[in-house]
């Protein structure tokens, strides 16, 4: 915008030497550079999983192609065109019920306990660090902790090397996940909502119950499901827990209680045995059955997740 | 940068009428009639927005060199907004966009082809709250100059830079202490000095005492006037005895409001030297902001 | 209980108690949840409990001159030599890490600096949902392109080998440095840029010299949870790593091998008991120890760290 310079002729020499200054300095070759490798960082994850994607899909959709139904209704056989997820599945299936109904009750009310009955006590304190530390436990300390106490010490009631031994040590797992997740959403309730049920003479379980877990119920929810898919997915404590890898004897693919004493075995032990075999085919049931894992694992975080954001809007 | 001799700035034309002094007239800025020096930065129309919301409008101003240039006026009224103007600082905000022209000797500072890391050496400035870095207190005078590259003994050009600050005596023995580890007015003073190490020609300060007891802030307003002389001070301020104990000259800001939208737009008033402002200002609105009929 | 409709005469003590039907089911309520909360101690018992035994008599009842002098890992002959599979869990680690932490950390400055909140919300996914691909996933992804694509083609050498396994178990730990390194970034108060920019920093100039170093005790914590992260990990390399039970002294990484963790899984895979020599089953135990232990030492100090940044800000 121009007008007129109130700077006359001295002025102008020093405007253009400052013009030249400030528009000086070289182009910060080494800044780009820098933002490039970094934006090559994000993108090496986006690359590996479309390589894997790919590579699993296109190594495992012969097999929906060709017999689909077989697969999905076959068991452990010695032979890959012969072989199935049934059984696998329904061993999953009933892992993520014990999941839900051990880890959800005593998950959520651990997290009550610690956000709302006894935010400083001692007892509080030691449970707080000491679910800190389970969380980081390897996965396969877990399944000292099945083996010793579930499938030796309390096989009576287990049925040792069984279903249930392995279903309440993956619940054991994820226990911590569903204690930290939930005990976030409670701590996110608004305290004039707490205060308001105070006011009213409400007791402390009243408010909890009226009040405080409506509130954070998308949150424990949204904790829970993606507990429900990391112990979808784990497959090492389940070998000392006692899954059978090789062949399965027994109906197939039933969803008796009954089994619950049984041997059994899981989608993902599954899929590391058929990786690991090196007879024909196995390659390709291995791709396939990874299919259907995550096709279950993608829906269940993509449920957390949509669950979570459309709350997070409501709320706002 | 070299030293030129230049011409007193042209005396602007416009006169005052009485109608002037109506406040319901569009408000006229009177640019100041005292003896004038080298004109640093010329604003002409400026307007600074956040997306679509315009929290300016209007500012025109001249800065002159070496004097103590206060901003004044209520809370919203855009001060801090027009002060990071002078250095591109609004640039870091995705939202924010300025109309109109600042000129920093004759250049436009928001042309295209100006780099704003350079505007920024030349132009330092101190923030409302302390912000030392985590390092030393050598190392954080020294982090500008650094980077910029400034020629020189790095230890001679920190000395120097406490000793302007006013803060050498204090620090002399344990340069290598962490800065965090401050009182609070010293903090700020070790701000000042990394500031000054840069040799810049402006300081920009947003409300620098405000986060400081009286007796560190009357040290600050000491150091200002010493170091009036070798810089261009430009003095945000909600303490209105502050800018008349300090400033050369001071710049009046206020807002309105804007029925459709409910929100406050802020906008220069008046700018004059200093003791015109406190004792006989033109606007009637600056009359009852520095008398303290309200604000 | 006085009507408290009325203007009372006189309130008492008494009437203040409440409800006892009240009271007495805020009581048993405190105590289930009470409860509930101890399972998580009883937890941690339990598994110190299980290791604790048997690795007691392991350590009495074992030939110590085997484990320290021999060669090798064979359990089911009595051979315990640890230095095979620490050197193992060492090889996976570090080549984990090498993958891991540049590419964790450069999405993390990227996420945290640089890009726009549009660009974020569709980047950020991407690490999210690798997050979510279980470990046997990966591990099938190794034998089928990593090893083959890449390792194999570099070196020329066998199929199963614990690079690969490395490579895997990295790309597994890449959500977790990406996401902690960003909350120790983000923590970093955005006074402290503005006053790197007012001096005439350039961008690239006030990531490295003021956010990282200011960010440091966070990133510290994130490369030690990555790193107990890849000690823990199993079945990558149970897959991929060549794993067979038993293993003689390696040092090259471009071997098959055996980590502590693998060394563990397949003691007990497959149907038949675990059996052997006498001290076979107490081994499995002995090296869950040695591993529960160690992760918990990491897990300690990187909380320490963490602790560290919130204290600063």
């Amino acid at each position: 915008m121009a007008f007129p310079s109130t700077l006359g002729a001295g002025g102008e020499r020093a405007q253009r030497s400052v013009q030249e200054q400030l528009t000086g300095g070289q182009s910060d070759v080494v800044g780009q550079v820098f933002r490039i490798l970094l934006l090559i960082s994000l993108g090496v994850s986006l690359v590996v999983l479309a390589i894997l994607f790919q590579d699993v899909i296109t190594t495992g959709s012969g097999v929906f192609t060709t017999r689909a139904e077989s697969f999905l209704s076959g068991g452990l056989r010695g032979s890959a065109a012969r072989s199935g997820i049934s059984q696998a599945m329904a061993g999953t299936f009933w892992i993520g019920i014990f999941v839900v109904v051990f880890s959800f009750p005593i998950g959520v009310a651990s997290a009550v306990y610690l956000e709302e009955y006894s935010t400083k006590g001692r007892l509080a304190r030691l449970v707080d660090v000491n679910i800190r530390n389970l969380a980081g436990v390897p996965s396969i300390v877990y399944g000292i902790l099945g083996l010793t106490i579930f499938v030796q010490q309390l096989e009576g009631i287990t049925g040792g090397r069984s279903l249930m031994s392995a279903g309440i040590t993956l619940a054991i797992l994820v226990l911590p996940i569903v204690i930290i997740t939930s005990a976030e959403a409670v701590r996110a309730v608004p305290g004039s909502l707490r205060e308001a049920g105070y006011g009213v003479g409400a007791t402390r379980s009243e408010v909890v119950r009226t009040m405080v877990l409506p509130y954070a119920l998308p949150g424990i929810i949204t904790g829970t499901v993606l507990a429900l898919a990391r112990a979808i997915g784990e497959a090492a404590p389940l070998y000392l827990a006692g899954v059978t890898t090789g062949l399965l004897p027994g109906k197939q693919g039933l969803l008796e209680p009954s089994q619950l004493r049984e041997s059994f075995t899981a989608l993902p032990v599954v899929i590391a045995e058929w990786s690991r075999n090196p007879r024909e085919g196995f390659t390709e049931i291995a791709a396939a059955a990874i299919i259907v894992m995550l096709a279950i694992v993608l829906a269940m975080n993509t449920v957390a997740i949509v669950l979570r954001i459309r709350y997070e809007k409501k709320r706002k | 940068m070299g030293q030129v001799d230049l011409p007193p700035a042209i005396e602007p034309t416009e006169s005052l009428d009485v109608e002037d002094l109506n406040p319901d007239k569009e408000p006229t800025v009177v640019l100041s009639d005292a003896p004038s020096q080298e004109v640093v930065f010329a604003v002409r129309d400026l307007d600074v927005y956040y997306g679509t919301f315009r929290a300016v409008r209007d500012v025109n101003i001249d800065v002159h060199r070496n004097e103590i240039t206060a901003f004044i006026g209520p809370s919203g009224c855009g001060k801090t907004t027009v002060l990071r103007c002078f250095n591109r600082m609004n640039d870091l905000i995705e939202t924010a966009r300025v109309d109109g022209s600042i000129q920093y000797h004759g250049v436009d500072l928001y042309d295209q082809a100006v780099n704003a890391v350079e505007v920024r050496r030349r132009i330092g400035m101190v923030f409302q709250k302390p912000n030392p870095f985590p390092k030393s207190i050598y190392d954080n005078v020294a982090y500008g100059p650094k980077i910029v590259g400034r020629k020189g003994n790095m230890d001679d050009i920190v000395e120097k830079a406490l000793h302007r600050a006013a803060l050498w005596d204090e620090v002399k023995d344990r340069l290598k202490a962490s800065g965090l580890g401050l009182s609070g007015g010293q903090q700020q003073r070790l701000c000042i000095a990394r500031a000054i190490a840069n040799d810049p020609e402006v300081l920009l300060m947003d409300e620098p005492c405000s986060a400081l007891d009286p007796i560190a802030t009357a040290r600050i307003e000491d150091l200002m006037q010493e170091i009036k002389d070798d810089y261009t001070i430009i003095i945000v301020t909600h303490n209105m005895q502050q800018a008349a104990r300090v400033s050369d000259r001071t710049a009046f800001f206020t807002t309105e409001v804007n029925s459709e939208s409910d929100t406050r737009t802020g906008l220069l008033v008046e700018c004059d030297s200093t003791d015109k402002m406190f004792s006989n200002p033109s606007d009637e609105r600056t009359e009852n902001y520095v008398t303290g009929r309200f604000g | 209980m006085s009507d408290l409709s009325l203007p009372s005469p006189g309130l008492t003590l008494a009437d203040l108690h409440g409800d006892p039907r009240r009271v007495r089911t805020e009581r048993i309520v405190k105590a289930v949840l009470t409860a509930a909360a101890t399972v998580s101690i009883l937890i941690s018992a339990g598994i110190i409990w299980s290791l604790a035994r048997e690795t007691f008599t392991f350590v009495t009842e074992v030939n110590w001159a085997a484990v320290l002098f021999s060669d090798g890992w064979w359990p089911r002959q009595g051979v315990y030599d640890l230095r095979t599979i620490l050197v193992g869990s060492l090889w996976v680690t570090v080549i984990a890490m090498v993958v891991a932490v540049p590419v964790g950390l450069g999405s993390a400055i990227y996420l945290s600096e640089y890009a726009r909140p549009s660009v974020r919300r569709v980047l950020k996914p991407t690490l999210e949902v690798l997050a979510g691909i279980p470990s046997v996933v990966l591990g099938f992804f190794v034998l089928s392109v990593i090893s083959p694509s890449v390792v194999q083609r570099i070196f020329d050498n066998g199929l199963f080998s614990l690079a690969a396994a490395g490579i895997g178990v990295g790309i597994l730990s890449i959500p977790l440095v990406a996401s902690v390194s960003e909350d120790a970034l983000r923590s970093v108060p955005v006074a402290l840029r503005e006053a790197s920019y007012g001096l005439g920093a350039k961008k690239i100039t006030t990531v490295t010299q003021v956010v990282l170093p200011a960010a440091v005790s966070g990133l510290v914590a994130a490369f030690i949870l990555a790193v107990s992260r890849a000690i823990g990990e199993t079945m990558v390399v149970f897959i991929a790593g060549g794993a067979a039970g038993n293993q003689a002294f390696e040092l090259s990484p471009l071997e098959p091998g055996l980590t502590m963790t693998a060394a563990m899984a397949t003691q007990a895979k497959g149907t038949d008991q675990v059996v052997g020599e006498a001290l076979t089953f107490q081994s499995l135990y002995f090296v869950g120890a040695v591993l529960f232990v160690v992760t918990l030492g990491l897990n300690l100090v990187a909380d320490r760290f963490v602790r560290k940044v919130r204290q600063a800000y």
